[in-house]
């Protein structure tokens, strides 16, 4: 086990060096001149532009700056913003509570309607819900979200006026201190009354936007799972036994038809991060994936670079933790390869 | 976003399996045919592409003129719509069905471009992987394990801030996102593969690496691919939407339907429809594809056919 | 079936609950996250905006309005010619307190300087801090223009410049020249973190800072020492930062912001219909032009730029480019601004006379000439491709093909001061309300056309004119000289003025007190939510 846990780790080391060059000539290879972009109409005195691509370390040889770059990394330096000259690990964890959070919450929406949608519709397999349902998961999963969030605010934020439009907290009625970053625990930490109800208001539309492509393939990934597992032997030894039909489905059949589904959502973090993305545009929601987008349209390279790296540390920090799981559960993985 | 978990592996025995049959394409069609809903999905599908090739021909006006005189006309079921704009203009006087038609050329352009070029390199780079070995091995996969490791938007999003915004780098950034899906792939098949019988007879038997690869290895590898690229169609027309939606993907005047919906974002409250079309143009396109998609891998997987 | 009950009560509940406010609050929506709270090291709006409530300036600008009056310096005088000016500082000036820190002592002279060194003097133990750069001191020409600034007593600044220079005093009102508490600053320095200087501000302003979330929110408090100028009306002024126009449009609708200071204009008809909202707008200050390249014939002829000039259908643009949010400009400065000339007769759209005119002065057509558009996005400006078609359609109406260029908007910029340019668009952006910010634009110092002197005209008596009313402190004088430089430059038209844009503002109906700046800031003292 320890074994296969440090070649598992020796694996990502690669993965990394080459995300740390890729990163470093991808910026290098972004037209215009980092410092000049932002000018504006008053243009800048040729002293000072030397003086700032100094300050950045654009004067040196590149293999030098790659080598500067690479260094910094290395003591968790993800350079700093040149926008607001704030470390970009430090703007990337002030916000990434807020992406968490909104990833985390889609996740329970798709989960706690998915599974068992997808497993009644096995059990019911071919009747007209099992067709519905695959029917509705086929548009979940073929949905471009960012269309959805604008229609589900203009139907239920604008017109019906159910839910709030954008943010995480009614401003005006609530203030606290925000210790976690995480407005649902931080809301409960206050002792404000209401401002928990408040922060769950505010995060159901984003978070069924996020969660719909995810709620279209687990529940059927649970389908196909279950009528796999409904056709297994022991499953029809069990049947045959007498043991009440919810039984069987409910706790024998649906606890092993989900191990592929864990293994799914473990696999999603990298794409509910691209959905981020276009959730936290049109929720104007403070997350990292808006923030990527802001650096873009701010020219803010070195944020732009610091953030991708992040972001993708954690794609591949989470990715290895579910292999680490799941060769745990399952020796054959561990073992093989 | 991409769905491409929903995509059990289909093993390369069962595909075998499958194509080793006398006539694979009657048989693949004759299980295609059953399932009416991919039936379904690949008329709607080919119906788009009727009308995005012939769409010089069906759309009523140019998809780039713009009618100073009847800026943001609304569509005909509305008040004041008029038969000239079925489904009225959008904030420049574009007409909105000439360019949802155009759109659809750009978007299938998008999507068998991607699909196409990714499946070229991906079955090079795969069975390259596999053949070689070792270092060219390693340095493939660990390249595609990068890839993969950068969420696909941010990916796609960081190639275009190199590239800068335009249709043709959509393509590129679009391309290399998906490449490690065709990549992986292959290399699996392919491995699976090698350790074959036939495969060791034909080694024997003195065929050459290069020939083993392409026309013995590669065709008992096609099944899943197909289905991948299948599918890969419609996750890239989605991907693309999404950067031209973010404004950076195919710039105005293009009639890229993500595009279209960026620019008239700004109308949803005073013309909902100008936003509403693009988007149920991408919505429908993409699940007729994934529903052909689908339709297709069930027919190569055996297993779902019996049932 | 019970807990069926229980879910949509608690359904209900969720979609009805809207809780009560306790004080008095104003909410404002902002477009985005300032990148800290010291205006000097910034360029940017919603960072000036979001600084503003904590600092006070040594003057001011009275509120909806371009006009210099006194702030932290209850008077000055000018001497010299124009070329000391004496500052005389308020006294019992009260410095906020923050969570680590609370001032010691009141405003005084220490803190006027060191606000000033810190920008201007490179061993200033913060002239470095949080990247150093002073933006705005350079580009208003601090460094070239002062000579010295020294305290001769604790409430007293003196001022010496270079030459004299009237328009100055405008600079002192602007954010850059916010003040700062010079003890806050030590104390971080002693505690080694001067950073936190930029992060946590500390000022003498209406609102003291409370806390910030990027992204998310700003929060300030009433600071009740607040004791001259206007004052806060409300307890709490909170920054709810939301980036998305569509977003920001629906807040205000519900009543969850009380001003939009962006609102699209898109929305702008749907708003004016709606009774609980307000709109305000006027033209921002700012200018779009055409500049013909005057190193390069034909474009040295009058009559062609007169031709060029009269081919544009400028009122097609602004419908259809600013999307009716633009005003025509007749001259380089917008109606707000005072000594604005409203005399001047524009120029007519006239295809006919324009090809004439082109014929007339010797021009063979086809002209085959480039045009230079914008490649960015700029307040003055909203799509620079979409104007070039425009005026390119217009163009070859008269048998001028304009051939459509351009460059990254670094490299667009430098080329064109460099004039290797035919024709390009550029623009302004007004800084101090000063004419004189407008006017420099087509100065010609030592007699050589400025970088920014896009059009590369000299007009002798245009430049002797702005270095005249430089030196003159009587407003009425300058206007005056200013106007007559209005007519000149119309007469020689180097450039053909597009538009101002119109900047809209939208509120609550319950909003009271709130004026529009011609400046474009956005300040909510003397603001009271009914």
């Amino acid at each position: 086990m320890i074994v296969y846990f440090l070649r598992r780790l020796a694996l990502t080391v690669p993965t990394f060096v080459a995300l740390m060059f890729v990163t470093f000539v991808a910026i290098r290879l972004v037209p215009g001149d980092p410092v000049e972009v932002r000018v504006g109409e008053h243009g800048i005195s040729p002293e000072r532009l030397a003086y700032f691509r100094h300050q950045l370390g654009l004067d040196l040889p590149v293999w030098r700056q790659f080598l500067d770059y690479c260094w910094r990394l290395l003591h968790g330096d993800f350079g700093v913003s040149l926008s607001t000259n704030q470390k970009v690990l430090t703007e990337f964890l002030t916000l990434f509570p807020a992406t968490i959070e909104l990833s985390v919450c889609a996740m329970l929406f798709a989960v706690a309607i998915g599974v068992p949608a997808g497993a009644v519709a096995a059990v019911k397999r071919g009747s007209v819900y099992d067709q519905a349902l695959m029917t509705v998961s086929l548009f979940g999963y073929s949905m471009p979200i960012f269309w959805w969030g604008l229609l589900l605010i203009m139907f239920v934020s604008v017109k019906l006026e159910w839910l709030p439009v954008s943010g995480r907290i009614d401003l005006i009625a609530y203030y606290f201190d925000q210790p976690t970053g995480f407005m649902l625990i931080d809301t409960l930490l206050s002792g404000q009354s209401g401002a928990f109800l408040d922060a769950v208001r505010h995060l159901i539309l984003p978070a069924i936007v996020l969660g719909t492509v995810p709620l279209g393939v687990i529940a059927r990934m649970t389908r196909s799972s279950m009528l796999e597992v409904l056709s297994e032997d022991y499953v029809r030894t069990a049947r045959a036994k007498g043991l009440s039909p919810f039984r069987v489905i409910g706790v024998h059949a649906l606890r092993n038809a989900l191990l592929p589904v864990v293994t799914v959502i473990g696999l999603m973090v990298s794409s509910l991060l691209a959905g981020a993305v276009l959730t936290e545009t049109i929720f104007s929601w403070p997350g990292v994936g808006h923030w990527l987008i802001e650096s873009i349209s701010r020219r803010d390279y070195p944020a732009l670079q610091g953030g991708v790296m992040l972001v993708s540390t954690v794609v591949i920090g989470v990715n290895l933790v579910v292999d680490l799981v799941y060769g745990a559960i399952n020796p054959r993985i561990r073992h093989g390869r | 976003m991409a769905a491409d978990v929903a995509l059990p592996a289909v093993t390369s025995e069962e595909a075998a399996e499958v194509l080793g049959q006398p006539t694979p394409l009657s048989a693949f069609w004759a299980a295609f045919r059953e399932n009416h809903g991919a039936v379904f999905g690949l008329s709607v599908i080919s119906t788009i592409a009727l009308i995005a090739i012939f769409a010089n021909f069906i759309a009523p006006h140019s998809p780039i003129e713009q009618f100073r005189d009847a800026v943001r006309a609304p569509p005909i079921w509305d008040a004041g719509g008029t038969w000239r704009f079925v489904l009225g203009t959008d904030g420049d006087g574009h007409d909105t069905l000439s360019r949802l038609i155009y759109g659809a050329r750009v978007s299938l352009f998008i999507g068998l471009s991607v699909m196409s070029v990714s499946f070229v390199i991906g079955v090079v780079l795969g069975l390259l992987a596999a053949s070689v070995g070792s270092l060219v091995d390693v340095v493939i996969t660990r390249v595609m394990d990068l890839i993969m490791a950068v969420p696909s938007l941010v990916m796609a999003i960081l190639v275009v801030a190199v590239l800068g915004p335009s249709l043709a780098n959509t393509i590129v950034a679009v391309t290399i996102v998906y490449l490690p899906r065709y990549v992986r792939l292959v290399r699996a098949s392919a491995l699976g593969e090698l350790t074959k019988d036939y495969v060791t007879a034909a080694r024997v038997a003195g065929v050459g690496p290069l020939r083993l690869m392409v026309s013995t290895v590669l065709p008992n590898c096609l099944a899943p691919l197909i289905v991948q690229a299948a599918l890969g169609v419609s996750d890239a027309i989605l991907e693309a939407a999404g950067l031209g939606f973010l404004g950076l993907g195919a710039q105005a005047p293009t009639p890229e339907w993500g595009t279209m919906l960026a620019d008239s974002r700004e109308f949803i409250r005073s013309d909902p429809w100008i936003v509403a079309l693009p988007g149920l143009a991408i919505l429908i396109a993409v699940v007729a594809i994934n529903l052909t998609g689908d339709g297709m891998r069930d027919a190569f997987d055996p297993r779902m056919r019996r049932t | 079936m019970k807990s069926v009950v229980f879910a949509s009560l608690g359904l209900a509940a969720l979609l009805a609950g809207m809780p009560a406010a306790s004080a008095k609050t104003l909410v404002y929506c902002s477009e985005g996250s300032p990148e800290n709270f010291t205006p000097a090291i910034n360029t940017t709006g919603t960072t000036f905006d979001a600084a503003r409530p904590v600092y006070d300036r040594l003057t001011e600008f009275k509120r909806g309005t371009t006009e210099v009056v006194p702030g932290l310096a209850e008077s000055w005088n000018v001497a010299d010619g124009g070329k000391t000016i004496t500052f005389h500082l308020r006294k019992g000036v009260k410095f906020h307190g923050v969570k680590d820190f609370t001032p010691t002592r009141d405003f005084n002279a220490d803190d006027v300087l060191f606000s000033i060194d810190r920008q201007w003097k490179e061993d200033n133990p913060y002239h470095n801090v949080s990247g150093g750069k002073y933006d705005y001191f350079s580009d208003m020409d601090m460094p070239d223009s002062l000579e010295s600034v020294t305290k001769t007593d604790d409430y007293t600044v003196v001022v010496k410049l270079k030459e004299a220079n009237t328009p100055i005093l405008a600079n002192f009102a602007m954010d850059f020249m916010a003040i700062g508490s010079a003890e806050y600053a030590d104390f971080l320095l002693k505690k080694g973190t001067p950073e936190q200087f930029d992060q946590v501000p500390v000022g003498t302003g209406p609102f003291y800072f409370v806390a910030y979330q990027k992204d998310s929110v700003i929060r300030f408090k009433k600071n009740p020492d607040h004791n001259f100028g206007e004052k806060a009306l409300v307890d709490d002024l909170v920054f709810a930062i939301t980036p998305d126009d569509t977003a920001r449009y629906a807040k205000l609708k519900a009543g969850e912001c009380h001003v939009n200071g962006y609102p699209r204009p898109a929305d702008v008809a749907e708003m004016e219909k709606d009774s609980s909202l307000k709109v305000v707008h006027e033209p921002g200050l700012n200018i779009a032009y055409w500049a013909f390249n005057m190193t390069k014939p034909p474009f040295d002829n009058k009559d062609v730029r007169m031709a060029l000039s009269m081919a544009i259908d400028r009122d097609a643009i602004i419908k259809d480019v600013y999307l009716g949010a633009g005003e025509k400009a007749k001259t380089l400065i917008p109606p707000t601004m005072w000594s604005y000339d409203d005399k001047i007769v524009d120029l007519s759209y006239d295809p006919e006379k324009a090809k004439a005119m082109l014929a007339a002065a010797g021009v063979k057509t086809p002209l085959d000439i480039d045009l230079w558009y914008q490649p960015v996005q700029r307040p003055y400006n909203p799509n620079g491709k979409r104007i070039g078609e425009m005026m390119q359609a217009d163009l070859a109406k008269i048998g001028v093909n304009a051939k459509l260029v351009t460059f990254e908007w670094g490299e667009y910029r430098k080329r064109l001061q460099n004039a290797e340019d035919d024709t390009g668009q550029m623009g302004w952006t007004g800084d101090n309300g000063d004419p004189d910010n407008f006017f420099f634009l087509l100065g010609c110092p030592d007699g050589k056309p400025a970088g920014n002197n896009i059009p590369k005209w000299c007009n002798a008596e245009f430049n002797d004119l702005l270095a005249k009313a430089r030196a003159i402190p009587d407003q009425a004088e300058r206007a005056k000289l200013y106007a007559r430089m209005q007519e000149i430059e119309h007469d020689e038209q180097p450039e053909l003025l597009i538009a101002h844009s119109i900047v809209y503002e939208a509120m609550r109906a319950n909003v009271e007190g709130y004026k529009q700046s011609p400046l474009g800031t956005h300040a909510f003292q003397g603001v009271d939510v009914k």
